[in-house]
Formats: structure tokens, sequence, C-alpha cells
């Protein structure tokens, strides 16, 4: 959507066409000729497979809400009816459960490498912004998603993040009983539940589509974050990246299969096989495993609107993080410092994620406070500070220049071993 | 080009104003029943009321019932517990309001305003934690009921006293009352 295009319809139909509608001519110029940095390495590919993953998610949504059926006294059984009964149900049901696991798990991938490389920066900042939107638009659905087999982690899961709203001064209980239609979770809410759940994704999509438009108005950052200088500095995106998304998408299908075909449960809680009882809470309530970090940090604030606020400022940081980070240099490579605190910060989010599956007790509930300021530490002191304190080393004259060194390196190093 | 530097507004501004304002109230007109469908119907908000026998419940016993998709707790407490309940000082409550629907809102939580004068063994509570809404634990035999006898939240560790008040955790306030009676001694009306 930058630059001149390079279409040229190769028939006298194509060409009457492409003057009613450039649809062909948009495909070509934003998946085809896209001039894309040389130097992007295979962090780069979870774009594609994050499409892949949504487009996945909506087809086998869309079958199973066929079978499913979203009232508070069939939902467990028309779930279990789906495993045993319908056609393939197991393996259409499994590939969406874990589809959303993997769905998760490759956003985190792709949001790191992000936080890795400062995509974040300057031109980039709407292309975050829309990408932290996805993100939650992702959780919203996901957690409506988890509700649908109303099991016990259903039920009391959304008992819990309802009751969130109630934390609101003044319209909490009204906002929480609008969001409930009724006094407590019940087939109003359920209900409701399922037609936001199959709604949500198509409003991803949308975003996803601006998201796309967003990062070709720009073009890709790439491993050593310089801009594209000149043509030299890029490859179209076809057939080079088609291919390096295609390869790496088929690694990720493995990975995917043997969750669903080996292990489909592992990543669910086995209290969600019960159906849901709203006279007994489970013992222990944890959410999915992609939104535990969010849960150690409510539970970590011992005041419930505070817990509520600081959750959801956690989220919206991420918004601001293009206006605090006061480096210009993009990518970690030549950050030292910013480099070290990446990653600290990535176990930091990792030890988040272990303490929200612990009862939030003693000690748990200690470190789970020194994280949850760590979390924000990192965001509204350490990226600030280091902008203004780090020396970076050395970049590169272009990309190019990098690719060339970096063969270069490779190729005397190769000649020295021959040698020696 | 001329119409721009006047001062003093035109019929056409006024009748864009006009047009403005009313075409706000109308899309508000029109979204509105789109938002209040969502809200409780009529068949969930006819407030329903339920009869219980607690003629079976000894002291120290409890029995858990389903009120507006709710679980209300009636506990027959025994001296102990009551004695426990009525030692602590207002002071020392993080939550002082008796959320009691029977009495002003600004009654204190004390004991007595927590129960029936005359059936003072009696807790009739809705069981559900003030902090994000699980049902907590200490209605049946073996539960944990906290550090202070009443009931215990697994869900962040809210604990509750003998009179069903807020003692330590993240929860802000005490159990909540539903509105109910004593028909007579073997029956109350909740609701």
């Amino acid at each position: 959507m930058s630059g001149t295009s390079t279409y040229v319809p190769g028939s006298g139909i194509g060409r009457w066409f492409d003057e009613r509608l450039p649809i062909v001519r948009l495909v070509h110029d934003n998946f085809g000729s896209h001039p894309t940095p040389r130097n992007l390495n295979y962090w780069w590919t979870f774009g594609g497979i994050l499409t892949f993953c949504l487009v996945a998610q909506i087809v086998t949504g869309i079958v199973l809400a066929m079978h499913y059926t979203g009232h508070a006294d069939l939902a467990f059984d028309s779930v279990e009816h789906i495993m045993r009964d319908v056609n393939y149900g197991w393996l259409i049901r499994y590939a969406h459960a874990v589809g959303a696991s993997m769905f998760f798990f490759a956003v985190y991938i792709h949001i790191f490498r992000g936080l890795y490389y400062g995509s974040y920066k300057a031109p980039r900042e709407v292309l975050w912004i829309l990408g932290v939107i996805i993100y939650i638009l992702m959780m919203a659905t996901a957690f409506m998603g988890y509700v649908l087999p109303w099991g016990q982690m259903s039920f009391w899961g959304a008992t819990v993040i309802t009751n969130l709203f109630s934390a609101i001064p003044l319209v909490g209980p009204a906002v929480t009983e609008w969001l409930w239609g009724g006094f407590a979770i019940d087939n109003p809410t359920l209900n409701r539940f399922f037609s936001l759940h199959y709604l949500l994704p198509f409003m991803i999509f949308g975003v996803v589509i601006l998201h796309i438009w967003a990062l070709h108005v720009p073009g890709s950052n790439n491993p050593v974050g310089l801009n594209v200088k000149d043509k030299q500095d890029t490859l179209p995106f076809a057939p080079y990246y088609v291919v390096k998304d295609s390869f790496a998408l088929v690694v990720f299908l493995i990975f995917f299969a043997w969750f669903v075909f080996y292990n489909p449960n592992i990543l669910g809680h086995a209290d969600n096989y019960i159906p849901a009882n709203p006279l007994s809470t489970p013992a222990h309530i944890v959410p999915e495993w992609y939104l535990l970090p969010f849960y150690a940090i409510l539970r970590a604030i011992p005041d419930k609107l505070g817990g509520v606020l600081v959750m959801f400022a956690s989220l919206g940081i991420l918004v601001v993080l293009p206006w605090l980070d006061t480096s210009r240099i993009k990518s970690a490579t030549f950050r030292p410092l910013y480099r070290q605190f990446f990653w600290i910060f990535v176990a930091n989010c990792l030890l988040l994620g272990y303490l929200g599956s612990q009862p939030p007790e003693g000690g748990f509930l200690i470190i789970a406070r020194i994280c949850t300021a760590y979390y924000f530490l990192h965001f509204l002191i350490i990226l600030p500070v280091l902008g203004l304190v780090e020396t970076p080393k050395p970049l590169p004259e272009s990309i190019t220049k990098a690719v060339l060194a970096k063969s270069d390196g490779a190729k005397a190093s190769a000649i020295e071993d021959r040698e020696t | 080009m001329a119409d721009n530097s006047t001062s003093t507004p035109t019929r056409r501004d006024f009748l864009f104003v006009a047009t403005g304002t009313l075409s706000v109230v109308a899309v508000g007109g029109a979204v509105w029943p789109l938002i209040d469908q969502m809200n409780p119907d009529a068949s969930v908000a006819a407030l329903a009321s339920i009869e219980v026998d607690v003629s079976a419940i000894e002291e120290g016993q409890a029995i858990t019932v389903k009120w507006r998709g709710k679980p209300v707790f009636i506990r027959r407490r025994t001296a102990d517990e009551i004695r426990a309940a009525r030692a602590v000082e207002i002071d020392d409550l993080p939550d002082r309001l008796a959320k009691n629907p029977a009495l002003p809102e600004n009654s204190l939580a004390t004991d007595e305003n927590r129960t029936v004068s005359g059936k003072e063994s009696w807790l009739v509570l809705i069981g559900v934690c003030t902090h994000l809404g699980c049902v907590p634990k200490g209605q049946s035999i073996g539960d944990s009921r906290g550090d202070f006898g009443g009931w215990f939240c697994p869900c962040h560790g809210s604990h509750y006293d003998t009179a069903g008040r807020i003692r330590k955790g993240p929860a802000p306030h005490n159990l909540e009352l539903p509105p109910f009676e004593f028909l007579d001694d073997a029956t109350v009306k909740i609701g």
C-alpha cells in the first residue's frame, strides 16, 4: 500500500476487471511484490502463523457451533455429544481448544519479538497499538469461549472475571448484573457469551486487516532495526517470505498436532469436565495458562478495586510503551543493557505466570508482589532511563551491509577453519 | 466565503445544530433497547421467594439453599461462635456496615444487626464472596473455616468470621444478608 503498484494484468479480462475492482492488484502489491527487508529471521514468521491460527479458529468454531447448544441445561452435554457422537467431533473440538493455546503461544512470541527488536518505535506506534487491541480482543474471545462448555472452571472463571466489573465505584453492581442478565451467572449469561464469542473473531479479523495495512505503510522492522534505504535492502514478499513463512508454519503445525493428537487436555483443567454447579466453588480456581500472569497481578494487590485497576494497567501500559522507551535505537542487538533487561523482563513474566497458578498465600504472594512491582518498574523507570544512559554499539550502515558483513564473516571463519 | 466571518448565527447554523441534536437523541433512543435487553429480564427479575424447612439443623450445622441463582447459607451457630462474634470491636472490622436489608443502610455490623432478635443463633447470608463472587468454604464438616471460624474463600483467600463479616483478605465487604423472615420456628422465608 506504499510506493507504486507493480501489478500488470496478464490478460484482457484481467485488465477489464482491474479497471473496475483492483482487488487482484491489492493482493499482488501486498502479498506478492511487497518489498520486505532481506534480513528477516524466523521470529518474523509468527505474523503468518497467527493469521493461520485465526482462520483455523474461525473454521473449527463455525463447525462446532453447528453441534453446540448454548443453554445452561444442555451446553455441557452438547459438548460431550460433539466429543462422542459427531463425526470427527473430537478432532474439531480438540483442534479448537488446543488452537486457542497455540494462538496465544504464537502471539506471545510475536509480542516479545516486537519488544526485543523495538518494533513498537516510530514510525510503527499505530501498528503496535493495533496489535495490543488484537491481543485484548483475543483475551476476551478466549475467556468467553472457555465459558461455553459450562463446566466448573467455565462457570467459576466467568464468575471471577465478571465480578471484576463490580469493583467499579457506584455503578459496579449494576454493570455486573447487566453483563449477567440476572443476579448471578446463569443461562442468559451463557447465551450472550455464545453470541459474542461468535462475533469477536470477526472483529479481530477486521483489526488484523488494519494491522497489516499499518505494517505495509512503513514496511517491516528487521533484526538490525534500520530503515530500508534502497531496493537492495529488500526482497519481494513472494516467493521469498511466502516460502519462509510456509516452512515455519509447517514446523509450528507439528508442534500443534502433537498437542491435538497426543495430549489434547494437558493445557486445560480437569475440573472443566465436571458440569457447572452454582453452589460449589472448586477448591482452586485458575484461568487458562495464557492469562496466568495477569491473574497473579490481580491477586498481588490486597484491595479489590486496586487489584482490578493494576491488572488493567498492566495491559494499558503497552499502549503507551512507544513513548516510554526513550532510546532511538530499535534493535536490542545494539543495546547491550536493554538486551539484559529484556531477558529479565521475560523471566519476570514467566515467573508471574507460575505464581498465577499457585495459591495466593505466604511466599507466593510476596514474590508475586515483587514481580508485579518489577513489571511496572521495567516500563516506567528502566526503559526511560536506559535510553538516556546506555551507549549503543555501532550500527551497520545499511541492511545490506549488515547481511554481507555477516556472510563475509562466516566465509572468513570457514576459510580459517580450513587453513588450521 | 464572506459568510464565514459573520459573528451572528445564521439560519443554516441553527439548522445544523438542531439536526445534530435531534440525531443524537434519535440514535440514543434507538440504541437504548439494544443495551437494556441485556439487563435481567422479567422472568429473572421477578423476586421469587422460597421457604426453607430448618427444623433438622442442629447447633453447629449449616445448609446451603439456592435463591435467585445464588447460594444462601443458613447456619445455626454454637454458643461459642456467638460469643466470638460478639466479642469483636466494631473498630476492628474492615467493613463496619451491617449489610442487612431489614435495617437502615448505615447500621453498624454488630452481631445483633446481622441476626434477627430472638433468633440470634441463626445466620442467614448470601454465600457469595464480596471479592470476586466465589462461594466461600465452611458449610460442610471438614471445610476450612478460615482464621476466624466462619468461612474461608479459597479463590483469593478472604476470611469471614462467625457473623459472616470480612476480617482478612481482599474482599471489601461483609457477606450480605438476603431479605428473610422466620415464619415459625421451623421455617425461613427468603426473598
